[in-house]
């Protein structure tokens, strides 16, 4: 198989090795990088979820340029958990700040009714088919740790949702731009399968 | 539905998976990652990686080993053990633990909370805290793995860390740990009634009984497992099949 070079953005904090790891096991060329010309060259991007909102957009505004480029060249793009929020209009996370506006929609605190963050194992009901979720099933468990959530503005960009204190977008597509809440690289097999998923849609883009 | 989870912890010492009885007399378990990669596959939940002679012998962690144990696992993975700056949290994050465990530090600074939910995010800020009984419905709170008192009320603290930032807790009862006699329900009970963030109940489990006890009469969103499954007794598979089938929502 053809092995795609994925651009992981470093913001510049956190863990970004387990994402790598997991895209490295399934065969991908993963590098994190900040560096726009790395982002020019590869076959997808992966925005990926640490950090809060705020220091995330203003660690991006120097390369966001090279994101809406890869975008309107169609080149797949993944964001993951934090990285989902940041394709979104706007985030309510030490705001509003505007996001990357590539979905439209707001970032908004899960409701103070349940413990905060939702963090762990929850279940997901899929509302929509997509290349990025075959063979993942309704009822599927993946891992989530977040206090905020994406209040996506047209139904027809959830794939996927789940329930914590009220019903959410799990995962969200328009195009080549790709979301998830959850962290598929901490998923376990369940997470693995997307994340192979992913990367078959990079190579059949290319 | 959010499941309850059950988490497998490999204490660490001299780069081995050890477990003791009351935080001592240490037996040897095995090679970190290779029970790391065990464990996943049987389907714990996270895995919790303790180098517990890190704090006592002032030195810093095994990143070695945290790096050899990330590569094996796609769960998530707590790393704690002398962890006492916010470079050394960065350090163990850059090698792969999706959050950090911090005790020690966190008692003779408080701030180091503060500033790592800030930096970090609150989802890895993970406090530690070793609770003893010292009278009834009265614990306090421990450090240096166990060897040192505070005189810090363990309900307080619990409290305190929670509005300082950090987004989970891993209550250990230094009286019930290692003795599988069953988790100390009521210290877990008053923890997780005090507290708005999740906590991880641990020290105790010597059957399923004791686990799914812990995760239906207190609040607790997760167990802890290490003895019980380390020597063989039961498999992660095997308690949360059994716990599914008496009610519990588990993951699969």
């Amino acid at each position: 198989m053809l092995r795609p070079k994925i651009a992981i953005v470093d913001y510049g904090v956190g863990n970004l090795r387990s994402i790598h790891k997991a895209l490295e096991t399934l065969g991908a060329i993963p590098e994190i990088t900040k560096d726009r010309r790395v982002i020019q060259r590869s076959d997808a991007v992966v925005l990926p979820g640490v950090g809060a909102f705020g220091d995330a957009i203003s660690e991006l505004e120097k390369i966001s340029g090279a994101i809406y480029g890869a975008v309107d060249a169609g080149i797949p793009l993944l964001g993951v958990c934090l990285g989902m929020q940041l394709l979104m209009s706007q985030s309510e996370e030490d705001g509003p700040i505007e996001g990357l506006n590539l979905i439209s929609g707001d970032v908004v605190k899960l409701p103070n009714t349940v413990k905060i963050p939702h963090m762990g194992w929850n279940s997901i009901k899929i509302k929509r088919p997509s290349p990025l979720m075959k063979g993942v099933k309704d009822g599927d468990f993946v891992y989530f740790v977040h206090s905020y959530y994406a209040n996506v503005r047209n139904p027809n960009t959830v794939i996927a949702t789940t329930e914590y204190g009220t019903e959410f977008s799990a995962v969200i597509s328009k195009g080549d731009v790709f979301g998830t809440q959850f962290h598929p690289e901490k998923s376990g097999d369940v997470g693995l399968r997307i994340l192979r998923n992913f990367i078959s849609i990079v190579v059949q883009s290319i | 539905m959010l499941t309850k989870r059950i988490i497998a912890c490999l204490d660490i010492l001299s780069g081995r998976v050890v477990k003791g009885i009351h935080f001592q007399q240490l037996r040897l378990a095995g090679d970190p990652p290779a029970l790391a990669k065990v464990y996943d596959k049987d389907g714990a939940d996270e895995i919790v990686f303790l180098d517990i002679g890190a704090s006592p012998e002032g030195r810093k962690i095994m990143l070695d080993v945290v790096r050899r144990t990330a590569d094996q696992v796609f769960v998530p993975l707590t790393v704690g053990g002398g962890l006492r700056s916010i470079k050394d949290i960065q350090e163990v994050l850059r090698a792969g633990a999706d959050k950090v465990s911090v005790n020690t530090a966190a008692i003779q600074n408080p701030k180091i909370i503060e500033e790592g939910a800030k930096k970090f995010g609150s989802q890895c800020i993970v406090i530690a805290i070793d609770a003893k009984m010292v009278k009834p419905q009265k614990w306090e709170a421990y450090i240096y793995g166990g060897r040192q008192s505070t005189g810090i009320d363990a309900v307080e603290w619990a409290k305190k860390v929670e509005k300082l930032g950090a987004g989970e807790i891993l209550l250990t009862s230094m009286d019930k740990d290692g003795t599988q006699e069953g988790y100390d329900i009521s210290l877990t009970k008053t923890i997780c009634d005090s507290v708005n963030i999740p906590v991880i109940a641990s020290g105790g489990a010597g059957t399923i009984d004791h686990v799914y006890q812990v995760l239906t009469e207190t609040k607790a969103d997760a167990a802890l497992v290490a003895s019980v499954v380390h020597y063989g007794k039961y498999t992660v598979k095997q308690i949360k099949e059994t716990l599914k089938t008496k009610g519990v929502p588990v993951r699969i």
